[in-house]
């Protein structure tokens, strides 16, 4: 296993948000700006690396019928651990994100990794997995948080670079631009990603 | 997998693991609590001091622990601020509806009542309209403004004496009744 | 034998109707709207109406041609409809870049990216102008005073409130001299031939008339369509006037202000985005004017004419569902 094979894999072949569409309601929800998708992305990045480990430690102690509430328990601590500590040490993102860290537990990805991966795999192959997929979801992040910077309030990571009262396309800040600039750059990804086939 | 069997599904087996699982979750939520609560009590409580820094000039008490309300002024909360003995004004935190949401602000008013300064603390106008009331170009505009007791403060257009901001004036109203309200509410209790 | 039995798909009669006559004839019917905004708002217009067609062609042919690489169909007049409307909906005093963004999504988001003409769901005039009323909010609703500079470009916009702002600012009093200041009443003279302050094709009801009655002796369009939104909306604003005439505006003003007339006849009658039959655009055209009056009247939005036609292009394909013909054969109920 290729360690930039897996990246290829996380970043744009399996791109959690690009290809296969899981976790859109914070990818739609906190992307207004860069910062904001990168923090929502590596917040998102610890959850599931943690929850990853434990679950592939744990895989043979999980009775099959109640895998889910474990999952769902394992999965719920870490991130209020996450927001805890946001809350104590990160507090200007922590306001800026609050509404959707504790969204993070019903994350598709999470559960979906879960599931489809660290139950059935090793400790490993596991964390990596969580650290691929997590940085994919990280960088889909950022990248629409970019976009939606850049034309809503025309500056990146909070470096503006039109002046003070220009007016920008404001409608890429609000809900509709999400969605417009996410079915966008999914596009752009798809057809970048079936070039190289 | 094969090479591993795996727990059976048992009812006793189930619950062994659940409330295991339920059992170290715990302990590690309440051991990162802990561990936070002190953190978080003083973001929470510089964030305030912070916002009452920012609308009013130098004091050395702490106001935070002189909160007090107003009978009728629900929701509003007034910071006297002292520098040692001598009373110097109060910040009050106050709201009024916006757009879509409570428009809540931080207003500093000084002994005489006129306004030191304003500051946002929560909104969720729309961005680029709305949300330009934190602009110095906006909020500036209230410095040293002492509100009538009858109409408070009102945007020209409702014959006051703040310029709203183009294409949001629903926002740039609710601005100036929480700084209304919060005056009203600073005159009814005595100004401490 | 040389003669060859030849079997093709319906239709086998062609109507003398092409899309290249019926865009054509809209362009046509949309003159006299242009030329009023021309003695209203004087160079500005000329200049909003022709970056906004160049615009709006030049996008569908770099789409054609580039991305799609198929044939291109700039020709037929449809994107040039598109760009006159767009300017239609906008102030004449809108920085070009801002067009060009309204224009990027009314022909690449709403209309290419469903696949071209006859396939977009929306009119994509009006979710350019959509995009461009959430964008721009200022740029958007800050007119030129009409005549205050006819042949010189404006560099400081001067606000003129349009009739439907004063009515959203200050309720049924601000149409009159009752308010402190006095302000001009607003005149029906005026907003019918188009002496007020607006966006540039929804001025003047009078010039919109002109181009929809060719429009229908052209048989371009079927009366049904203008006339129930019209109907609809002077029947909902006038009820609620009869009930409270010192809150509510009167109907004829809900008709003539805004953007009432130019929705009703060049934007609810665009043929992709109407219902097929009779009775769908009936029913298309009745909530269609409802919605109209009800975000006008009880909106944050002053004008709600474009949403109304928005949402009511959403439900095109139910109402075109629920309100087919009968097909020939089929037992039908005459009773």
């Amino acid at each position: 296993m290729k360690i930039g094979k897996e990246f290829y894999r996380g970043f744009i072949k399996e791109n959690p948000v690009f290809v296969l569409l899981l976790g859109m309601c914070p990818t739609l929800g906190v992307t207004g700006t860069a910062v904001n998708g990168l923090g929502m992305g590596l917040a998102t990045t610890a959850v599931l690396i943690g929850s990853n480990m434990v679950i592939s430690l744990l895989k043979n102690l999980i009775p099959e019928k109640v895998r889910i509430p474990v999952f769902i328990v394992v999965i719920a601590s870490f991130v209020t651990i996450i927001e805890l500590t946001m809350a104590a040490y990160l507090p200007d993102l922590n306001d800026q994100l609050g509404l959707f860290i504790p969204l993070i537990v019903v994350n598709c990805i999470i559960l979906g990794r879960a599931e489809a991966f660290a139950s059935k795999n090793g400790v490993g192959a596991s964390i990596l997995d969580g650290v691929v997929m997590g940085l994919g979801f990280a960088f889909a992040l950022t990248l629409l948080g970019s976009v939606r910077e850049i034309l809503g309030f025309g500056s990146i990571f909070g470096i503006k670079f039109v002046a003070e009262e220009a007016s920008t396309m404001l409608l890429f800040i609000l809900p509709p631009g999400a969605f417009i600039s996410l079915g966008i750059l999914t596009a752009a990804i798809n057809k970048l990603s079936m070039k190289k086939g | 997998m094969a090479d591993k069997k795996k727990m059976e599904s048992t009812f006793f087996n189930m619950v062994i693991v659940l409330t295991a699982i339920a059992l170290v979750s715990s302990l590690a939520l309440g051991f990162t609590y802990i561990n936070t609560k002190d953190a978080i009590a003083a973001v929470q409580l510089k964030k305030t001091l912070d916002g009452i820094k920012e609308v009013l000039p130098e004091f050395d008490n702490n106001p935070y622990e002189s909160k007090y309300n107003v009978e009728g002024f629900e929701g509003v909360e007034f910071y006297p601020a002292k520098v040692g003995e001598d009373y110097i004004g109060t910040a009050v935190k106050t709201f009024a509806k916006g757009f879509t949401e409570d428009v809540i602000i931080m207003v500093g008013f000084d002994k005489d009542g006129k306004i030191v300064n304003t500051s946002v603390i929560q909104h969720k106008e729309t961005p680029g309209l709305g949300s330009k009331m934190s602009t110095p170009k906006f909020k500036d505009q209230f410095m040293g403004k002492l509100p009538s007791l009858e109409n408070g403060i009102k945007v020209t257009k409702d014959k006051g004496e703040i310029d709203a901001i183009s294409a949001a004036t629903i926002s740039s109203r609710a601005f100036c009744e929480a700084v209304t309200r919060g005056y009203k509410g600073l005159i009814k209790g005595g100004k401490k | 034998m040389s003669n060859k039995l030849i079997v093709s798909l319906s239709p086998h009669e062609k109507g003398e109707l092409s899309v290249e006559k019926v865009m054509w004839g809209v362009v046509i019917a949309l003159m006299p709207s242009f030329a009023i905004s021309v003695y209203t708002f004087g160079f500005d217009a000329i200049k909003v109406v022709l970056l906004s067609v160049v615009f709006c062609v030049g996008i569908e042919f770099l789409i054609q041609k580039f991305m799609l690489k198929s044939e291109t169909t700039i020709l037929d007049g449809s994107a040039a409809i598109t760009g006159i409307l767009l300017a239609f909906n906008v102030p004449s005093n809108i920085p070009w870049w801002q067009l060009l963004a309204g224009s990027v999504v009314a022909i690449g988001i709403s209309k290419m990216a469903f696949g071209g003409l006859g396939k977009n769901p929306f009119n994509p005039a009006l979710v350019g102008r959509a995009f461009m009323l959430a964008s721009f909010p200022v740029e958007m609703t800050t007119w030129p005073v009409p005549f205050s500079n006819i042949w010189s470009p404006a560099t400081d916009a001067i606000t003129a409130a349009t009739p439907l702002g004063r009515l959203a600012e200050g309720g049924v009093k601000a149409l009159g001299a009752l308010t402190d200041p006095p302000v001009e009443a607003v005149d029906y003279i005026d907003i019918f031939i188009g002496k007020v302050g607006g966006s540039l094709g929804e001025i003047s009801a009078a010039a919109i008339l002109i181009g929809g009655l060719y429009m229908l002796y052209k048989k371009i369009i079927t009366w049904h369509i203008p006339v129930f939104y019209l109907l609809s909306l002077a029947g909902f604003s006038g009820l609620l006037w009869i009930i409270d005439p010192s809150k509510y505006a009167d109907p004829l003003f809900h008709l003539l202000a805004g953007g009432a007339m130019l929705g009703a006849w060049f934007m609810a009658t665009d043929l992709v985005t109407s219902p097929m039959s009779v009775k769908g655009q009936i029913i298309f055209a009745v909530l269609g004017g409802l919605l109209c009056g009800a975000i006008r009247i009880y909106g944050s939005y002053p004008e709600g004419c474009s949403y109304s036609i928005l949402i009511m292009n959403a439900f095109v394909p139910l109402i075109d569902k629920y309100s087919k013909p009968k097909r020939f054969g089929k037992e039908v109920n005459y009773g």
